[in-house]
């Protein structure tokens, strides 16, 4: 709670009132539109979310099938990349001279690109699924895979058709994860920024845009204050509506062993749903990771023959050139010192999230009452405006103790501001649907109430604590906004590194940035597969 | 209650080794002077160590987002100023920066070797320190295949020969509410056909198809037909020194820059980059050294591979290279500072209602 008056409320408030006090012309009206467009870009992304994610979630709880780790991990992915770099993705799978398009001219003879994906409205909804797909696989697909699939068989053996089974059996008791993951899709598409600017294009502006627009370009503070303030109040509502329509008790269900759900897709009919699914998936989040990989190993120039003798062709310069620091600029960074500044932040992010995420959980399990106004007081920062939050970190600790030698600190905890939201989604079901017996047998059976917390509730929260913590992990390394306000350059990460190279022209800078990307991409997948392995460990079995 | 004892034991633990790290930095005696800049800045690490030696100093260089951030930053924290020096405010910003007084005056010696285009409107307050032309970039290869002459004024980019196929105009431009050189190219166009005109300049431009982005990064490495992102448009409105990246950071040496810029009189817009010390600065007589430093040659030579920017002193020798391949525009189109600090909204605004309905 600490953490969050000083970090969210002292900031906001001191940014919000510093912003009137400026001089600047309010026009109200000019609000008007990006508050229209950010609802229904933010509806129609959230919808398009769940359409998709809930049947990926369905067969990530119910059926094994062969890759379905790798899958689940490469669907994670996309979270960690900077907006810049899956701009750069997108173009190079769907842009006027990507793969595909590329692969219909030739097919086709056609001279013009076929397909126009970027700056479209398209573009920014795939955009969005493709970013937020993860929350829905994890978070509902993970309470889906500890429901007791004997309440759903015993519908069907009593004559349920499994269309009504799913509504009146599994739905009412998937209702509350579903509701929360698509709360945070929800929040994260109505705060969208980076997709729309540099994926929408100039034609689209939302309220997030707007603000940044104003506060950063005409130093219309006052302007930008007003948008953040409606950004804020839009938040609130929603935050109510969402405590409104979620209220009711979790019903305690006995924890599954895990993998006891699952099982092999067996007619027909289950196979062509996983096999559908698995396509899609691999369609929407793994392909554009792979144009972005490809074009950091393979050089396009030279296609036209008027460059001599340069071929395109499959190549390693990028990488090498990552370890040259060619103009001896002071701010080149070494691809190593900016893995191990990302990791040491994403690293404490976790740690700090997870723990301040389960704390908070434990209150809310603890003391029902307090849920009511802690859960939206948690999720507010979720709903502000980033630019205008990073702004108030900024006049709140510039002169302060907490200025300068602690900005280091500054930022990990600016992230778990966002991170702990996560946390707290994923652990705080699972605890209260924890039945009380368990614990009580444990200490009846003669184990202390530290082993019994220990053996028992903390093995039940394994899964919900890694779900939490990985998000955790990823939203630190992608970097969010307010932090570029506060980042020091003495600690580069690696998306600092890849915005490096974008912002020079030329073919080495831009395949450089592609080789940082991937040298991204490789180590978040390597984490995520550490931690994932590290909590079947403690877990038991899969 | 035992775990969130350990949690708050652990925060506080954070707080105290912060706390130490701050008091272990003040004790040291090496003076330490901030440079606030945007995030394009660079600079060589001989560059650095030849004044941290001469002046026994310590330099640290705080990027903070581009241009309207950074200065958008050192307003905000004018009371506690994070910084000695703000570097890389440029002429679109220079009148909003001066009416905000952030700034201490300082004028140096060397000021009066440099030409007088640089130095209109500093107010004795801020030094030019480089510049360099935002000017529209063409794709060579792909005008000398269609055979199309290069247009050569902005009234040519409205005719029908560059009009493009379907919806795809040959020329990228950037979107002047969120980007620089996008605000750079608009009032190129104000300059030329004045506020009365450029509207209709700009309905015509739309009629041919003129494609808009939000930031330099998309329109060069998404749209623009030479870059490695290898787009449709083979216009695109970037710098005049963008040629001579492509050459020096080419995938492969090349002996020929694959892009080229129009340097035509009155289609390109000079961005002059100032310094000035921050009100509030505990380190004045250093500031001051620094500031005389960044005009010196050593500093001015740097500049063009580092930034891709011209020294405004003209006593500095350019890289070959640079020279061979960077251009800059012998009549860029003149617009007063203080009516863009005025304006700027306005014609923002008007441009966004035309362009962007």
């Amino acid at each position: 709670m600490a953490l969050l008056a000083v970090f969210f409320f002292i900031p906001m408030a001191a940014i919000l009132n510093v912003m009137f006090a400026q001089s600047g012309d309010i026009v109200f009206s000019d609000s008007l539109r990006p508050l229209g467009f950010t609802v229904f870009q933010a509806l129609l992304s959230t919808l398009l979310t769940l359409l998709l994610g809930l049947p990926a979630a369905y067969v990530f709880a119910r059926f094994d099938f062969t890759g379905k780790r790798g899958l689940r991990m490469l669907t994670m992915l996309p979270f960690v990349l900077p907006t810049v770099v899956t701009a750069v993705a997108f173009n190079a799978l769907l842009g006027p001279r990507g793969w595909v398009n590329l692969l219909m001219m030739k097919l086709t003879g056609a001279q013009a690109p076929p397909i126009n994906f970027l700056n479209t409205f398209t573009a920014i909804l795939v955009a969005h699924v493709f970013y937020n797909i993860a929350i829905i696989i994890r978070v509902v697909g993970n309470a889906w895979s500890q429901l007791d699939p004997r309440l759903e068989n015993s519908a069907r053996v009593l004559g349920a058709s499994p269309w009504r089974a799913f509504i009146e059996v599994v739905y009412p008791l998937l209702r509350r994860p579903i509701l929360s993951a698509a709360l945070l899709v929800f929040l994260f598409d109505f705060t969208s920024f980076g997709v729309i600017l540099m994926l929408g294009g100039a034609g689209f502006s939302t309220l997030e845009v707007a603000i940044y627009t104003q506060a950063l370009h005409n130093l219309n503070l006052p302007m930008a204050g007003l948008l953040s303030l409606i950004q804020l109040a839009c938040t609130v509502i929603i935050l109510l509506l969402y405590g409104w329509s979620s209220q009711g008790n979790d019903v305690p269900l006995f924890p599954r062993l895990s993998g006891e759900g699952t099982r092999k897709p067996r007619s027909a009919v289950e196979k062509g749903t996983v096999a559908l699914m698995v396509i899609i998936l691999f369609t929407l989040q793994v392909l554009p990771l792979f144009a972005l990989v490809s074009r950091s190993l393979v050089r396009l120039e030279g296609e036209r023959g008027q460059r001599g003798k340069v071929q395109s062709g499959l190549t390693m310069d990028y990488y090498r050139e990552l370890f040259v620091n060619r103009q001896q600029s002071v701010f080149y960074v070494p691809p190593s010192r900016a893995v191990i500044n990302s990791m040491s932040y994403a690293g404490i992010t976790m740690l700090l999230s997870v723990g301040a995420g389960t704390l908070l959980a434990y209150a809310m399990v603890k003391r029902p009452a307090t849920r009511r106004w802690l859960d939206p007081l948690v999720m507010l920062p979720f709903g502000a405006s980033s630019v205008t939050l990073g702004l108030g970190l900024l006049i709140a600790f510039s002169g302060s103790m907490l200025s300068r030698a602690s900005f280091p600190w500054l930022v990990p905890l600016a992230h778990s501001l966002i991170a702990i939201p996560f946390v707290l989604r994923t652990v705080q079901p699972a605890l209260s649907a924890m039945p009380k017996s368990l614990c009580q047998s444990a200490a009846v059976l003669g184990a202390s109430p530290a082993r019994a917390w220990w053996e028992v509730e903390m093995r039940l929260l394994s899964r919900p604590l890694l779900v939490g913590g990985l998000f955790a992990f990823t939203i630190s390394i992608g970097e969010f906004g307010a932090t570029t306000f506060i980042a020091r350059p003495d600690n580069p990460t690696v998306p600092v590194a890849i915005f490096r190279y974008l912002a020079q022209p030329g073919g080495l800078n831009y395949g450089q940035a592609m080789a940082m990307a991937t040298i991204l991409i490789v180590i978040c997948a390597v984490s995520i597969g550490l931690l994932e392995s590290l909590s079947r460990a403690i877990n038991g079995s899969e | 209650m035992k775990r969130r004892l350990r949690v708050c034991a652990l925060l506080s633990a954070l707080l105290l080794t912060a706390g130490c790290t701050r008091a272990a930095a003040t004790e040291t005696a090496t003076p330490v002077l901030t440079v606030m800049t945007h995030d394009s800045f660079s600079v060589s690490e001989t560059v650095v160590k030849t004044f941290e030696e001469e002046y026994g100093a310590k330099l640290v260089f705080l990027k903070s987002g581009d241009t309207g951030a950074a200065l958008n930053r050192a307003i905000l924290t004018r009371s506690h100023p994070e910084a000695d020096v703000f570097y890389g405010i440029d002429n679109t910003y220079l009148s909003r920066a001066l009416q905000e007084q952030i700034f201490v005056p300082y004028t140096p010696t060397a000021l009066a070797q440099l030409p007088g285009e640089f130095k209109s409107g500093l107010s004795g307050m801020v030094t030019p320190i480089d510049f360099g032309d935002v000017c529209i970039n063409y794709d060579k290869a792909w005008f000398i295949e269609r055979g199309l002459a290069l247009p050569a004024t902005l009234a040519d980019l409205a005719k029908p020969a560059y009009k493009g196929e379907a919806g795809n105009g040959l020329l990228v431009v950037e979107n002047p509410a969120t980007s620089s050189p996008g605000l750079a190219f608009l009032l190129v166009t104000i300059a030329e056909y004045g506020e009365t005109g450029y509207l209709d300049y700009w309905r015509s431009l739309k009629q041919n198809g003129v494609v808009v982005v939000n930031d330099w990064e998309t329109a060069y490495y998404t749209n623009f037909s030479a870059s490695s992102g290898r787009g449709l448009q083979p216009m695109v409105v970037s710098y005049a020194t963008s040629p001579a990246a492509e050459v020096i950071y080419a995938s492969e040496p090349l002996n020929e820059a694959p892009t080229a810029s129009i340097t035509t009189a009155n289609t390109c817009f000079r961005q002059i980059e100032y310094a000035g010390i921050l009100k509030g600065t505990s380190q004045l007589e250093l500031a001051q050294r620094f500031i005389d430093f960044m005009l010196s040659p050593v500093f001015q030579e740097d500049l063009p591979l580092q930034m891709f920017v011209f020294p405004v002193n003209p006593a500095a020798t350019l890289p070959d290279d640079f020279l061979q391949y960077a251009a800059f525009a012998q009549e860029p189109a003149r617009i007063d500072p203080v009516l863009i600090s005025k304006n700027r909204d306005k014609w923002v605004t008007e441009w966004t209602r035309v362009m962007l309905p």
